[in-house]
């Protein structure tokens, strides 16, 4: 991912400045009537930030992020990312025939590290979210919570230092997903990772986001952003995160209520 | 383990919603090979029971029908080769040749359907050219070219490998046709984020992820090589070849019911064995990926 065009297209690179940086970026489907996804989104994602991208339906959000990713490219503006991004998903996506183990080191395999070296590494990774004991285990003998953890280890393997993240604890019950809250934020701390965190879950974005920022429907534009100035170690059941998560829904609500009139 | 802070208190929490969660059972081997074994024992003596009363009703006793016990009797005296001796071929020759001449055929199906497979699954004009073809090829009567193939390549045993191929390859080719068509676009997009080119993509995500249709696909060409070569033996004989379908043929003329019941059991045990072979390295695959019963 290096090609950079002057109106649309993605760009490497590893100066200072925002680890994620979206220019005016418009993106619209194919077609006559293409639908317009996204529309003059502006958004920059400092380096070591968590940015939490909460919206409707039809916001683009996952368009956002596979322009960021670089799976997909903007119709128009510019999309600029250090370094090649991870991607976790909503569901695990992990390989069915791997032990967890295996599955950690499969970005290393195919980044040619030798075996010995990557079964250690891998183990590494798996022990950050304290899934050492479970490491010969297949996906179908964990959990859903244990598989996303899985998961994240596979992308930290990645050494990306900018982490998309799609709704990745959605499918996920509210205890198991208060744990992984606390070890993505550990993880996140001691690896400065950039997040860019799509939820639909505007508490779960409070709890875990620097900031928060609003998208609107059909287009996508930026709404508003809510710097989250709560100090971490936060709760989810924090007083001062469900105020600010309050605020953002009423803001949503008026959003999804536009759409009904 | 004391609990001194938070962190550790959420870390004991996160343990034990670990360990409370996954399972993993697996009944021990004694367990495992007796259940499955009574239920095949029991069939099988269900069956016989069933034939015995045939037999004793005197249905066909006309036509030589007879019950298991002479049958069985006439399998353990070819199989202990009571009638060598005379310089005639025996029933192990006779499985030799076919067995031979099955795994022959199969292998070759195999390197071509293999390649076949890949080659349309990645083209989009091979698809369009000649996907539906292979579907019909496979709902051919392999049977029916046998005119055909004894015309091109006289009595030989090419006849027979080519009738092999043309019932086997449509099998294997859409094996690995539709193996790689129903790999999750999911799996696809993460090995790509993981850092998968092109190669690598095929070698550790598309390839395994495609293995259990392929070898199901194997599994049925396997069925339709064997059908075909019986079906070929029937008609093709050559000379000083003895096959299992020659010995099938020569004990109707000679109206030996019994002989040629016997050789039908051989030739359907060889087609069980083979398909338990397979059916091992499919239940493996399948339990790994935790989309099979535990056995």
């Amino acid at each position: 991912m290096t090609t950079t065009t002057p109106t649309a297209g993605a760009a490497t690179g590893t100066t200072g400045g925002p680890a994620v940086a979206l220019r005016d970026v418009s993106k619209r489907y194919a077609g006559e009537r293409g639908v317009l996804a996204l529309d003059g989104i502006s958004l920059d994602a400092a380096p070591g930030e968590f940015v939490c991208l909460v919206g409707a339906s039809g916001c683009g959000k996952s368009t956002l992020l596979n322009l960021v990713s670089g799976l997909d490219r903007p119709t128009s503006g510019t999309v600029t990312v250090q370094g090649d991004p991870a991607f976790m998903f909503q569901e695990h996506a992990l390989f069915p025939w791997l032990s967890a183990l295996d599955n950690v080191a499969m970005p290393l395999r195919l980044d040619g590290v030798g075996r010995r070296e990557r079964t250690l590494r891998a183990r590494e990774h798996l022990a950050a979210v304290h899934l050492e004991e479970f490491a010969d285990r297949r996906p179908h003998e964990l959990s859903g919570g244990m598989r996303q953890r899985v998961a994240l280890a596979r992308t930290l393997a990645t050494k990306a230092p900018v982490l998309l993240m799609d709704e990745p604890f959605g499918a996920l019950d509210a205890m198991t997903r208060d744990l992984l809250h606390d070890e993505l934020e550990s993880i996140w701390r001691e690896r400065r990772l950039t997040v860019l965190f799509v939820t639909h879950n505007v508490r779960e974005a409070v709890r875990l986001g620097d900031r928060v920022v609003l998208l609107t429907s059909r287009p996508g534009r930026v709404a508003a952003q809510y710097p989250v100035e709560i100090a971490r170690p936060r709760r989810i059941e924090d007083p001062d995160v469900a105020a600010l998560a309050g605020e953002i829904t009423a803001e949503l609500r008026q959003e999804v209520a536009r759409h009904g009139r | 383990m004391a609990v001194d802070t938070e962190a550790d208190l959420r870390r004991q929490e996160l343990r034990g919603l670990d360990r409370l969660d996954s399972t993993r059972t697996r009944r021990p081997l004694v367990r495992r090979l007796w259940d499955a074994t009574w239920p095949k024992v029991a069939a099988l003596a269900l069956a016989l029971a069933g034939w015995q009363a045939l037999a004793a009703t005197g249905w066909k006793a006309e036509a030589g029908f007879g019950g298991p016990g002479p049958v069985l009797r006439e399998l353990w005296a070819a199989l202990t080769d009571e009638y060598a001796g005379n310089g005639l071929p025996t029933v192990w020759d006779a499985i030799r040749v076919t067995m031979t001449r099955g795994v022959v055929g199969f292998l070759l199906a195999t390197v071509v359907g293999l390649l076949l497979g890949v080659a349309v699954s990645q083209s989009k004009i091979l698809r369009a050219a000649i996907g539906s073809l292979i579907t019909g090829l496979q709902t051919m009567p392999s049977i029916a070219w046998f005119p055909l193939a004894l015309l091109l390549f006289g009595i030989d045993e090419s006849a027979i490998v080519f009738v092999i191929l043309i019932g086997s390859v449509p099998s294997i080719a859409n094996g690995v046709i539709s193996g790689v068509d129903y790999v999750p676009p999911l799996l696809v997009r993460a090995g790509r984020n993981l850092g998968a080119g092109r190669v690598g993509l095929y070698r550790h995500v598309i390839v395994p992820a495609a293995l259990p249709s392929i070898v199901s696909g194997l599994k049925q060409g396997w069925a339709f090589s064997w059908r075909s070569l019986l079906a070929g033996e029937l008609l093709v004989a050559i000379a000083n070849r003895p096959s299992l379908g020659q010995f099938l043929q020569a004990s109707r003329e000679t109206s030996d019911t019994n002989y040629m019941i016997a050789l039908m059991i051989i030739v359907l045990a060889i087609g069980i064995v083979v398909d338990v072979v397979f059916n091992a390295f499919d239940n493996r695959l399948r339990r790994r990926r935790g989309v099979a019963p535990q056995p």
